[in-house]
């Protein structure tokens, strides 16, 4: 990419912004923050740098941070960046997570933990939909989320066993259609 | 505590595919099966709280490392979830434009969504078997799963709604 470095303390409010104002997910709001205010990437580059982080393990915004900070500053770059997107929601949450260890027992608390548990965990069924969504069309793909569902949710399968047993057969699939 | 929080986090980094939504059943196996450091509902009301903060969603691990270990379980959870991960992709981004078209990366790629979609799916299931302890929470989980698939209604308002419907129901 040829767009000019960027200073340490860009890089920090640029993606403090994007962490502390991105609630139920930080890549709408630094997509904005990153492509639309600060112009650092056009959306054709956004997307390939994205599509990196989504394939590679991890957390898919703190790759990106990673990454991102890395191509201008090298590791205090990434430092920067990681600093800027993480610190002020993990002070958030770990406040909130003392204010749940001391009052979580309450019965009020109870019940409203338990209304946004429910709430919580149908947000992530309705992302596995959405992530799921494009691979209806392949009956092979079909089979292979199916056999990752099997191997987790019912054999009770390790993630580096189910891993081991289900990458090779969905690369192979892969190189077959290529 | 505090090494085995880096060991469990550090181990789960690189096999977050997709995603750290993807080691959910993983961490929740590991703690509360396993370890027997949460109840189950506890584990699914931390996910849920992590879900309510502002940042990214592995503040989870952030969450789970600081009850158990305070201020420095919560760094130490955190920076064995994101370091190994981040260092491979500050590595591999490196070489990412060179192969903007390689067959391989297309192959890679098309192989991970059907397994990302299955473990997403996966962690769904864990949470709703925590979360759902009766017909209404059921109810609204399924609610919540059809807005969030079919609509971009913000996930905050379907916390909300689900804090407020909790606190009536009981």
């Amino acid at each position: 990419m040829s767009e000019a470095r960027l200073t340490l303390a860009e890089l920090f409010s640029g993606f403090f912004k994007a962490g502390i104002i991105g609630f139920g997910g930080v890549l709408p709001v630094a997509r904005r923050i990153i492509v639309d205010e600060r112009r650092w990437l056009t959306q054709p580059q956004f997307n390939d740098l994205f599509a990196l982080c989504q394939f590679m393990p991890g957390a898919n915004i703190v790759n990106f941070a990673f990454a991102f900070g890395a191509r201008h500053r090298g590791l205090a770059g990434a430092g920067a960046t990681i600093l800027g997107l993480l610190a002020a929601p993990m002070c958030i949450v770990m406040l909130l997570g003392g204010a749940y260890a001391r009052w979580g027992g309450l019965p009020a608390a109870r019940h409203a933990l338990a209304g946004l548990a429910g709430a919580a965990a149908g947000l992530v069924l309705g992302t596995a939909l959405r992530i799921a969504t494009p691979i209806f069309g392949s009956l092979t793909n079909v089979l292979i989320a199916l056999g990752v569902l099997a191997l987790v949710l019912l054999l009770h399968l390790s993630l580096p066993f189910t891993m081991l047993i289900i990458l090779p057969i969905a690369l192979f699939c892969s190189w077959r259609r290529a | 505590m505090l090494a085995q929080l880096a060991l469990l986090f550090g181990r789960l980094s690189l096999l977050a595919v997709g995603g750290v939504n993807s080691t959910v059943p993983q961490i929740a196996y590991d703690v509360v099966t396993l370890r027997h450091w949460l109840t189950p509902a506890q584990f699914v009301q931390l996910y849920a709280i992590s879900n309510a903060a502002p940042g990214p969603n592995m503040m989870i691990t952030t969450l789970i490392g600081a009850h158990m270990a305070g201020v420095a379980g919560g760094l130490v959870a955190s920076l064995a979830m994101i370091l190994p991960a981040g260092t491979l992709v500050v590595i591999v981004s490196k070489f990412w434009d060179r192969y903007r078209d390689a067959r391989l990366r297309n192959i890679i790629q098309r192989a991970l969504l059907p397994i990302t979609a299955g473990l997403v799916l996966a962690a769904a299931g864990v949470l709703l078997r925590q979360a759902d302890t009766g017909w209404q929470l059921g109810a609204l989980s399924l609610v919540c799963a059809g807005l969030a698939w079919r609509t971009r209604v913000h996930p905050l308002w379907l916390l909300g709604g689900g804090l407020v419907l909790g606190l009536c129901l009981g």
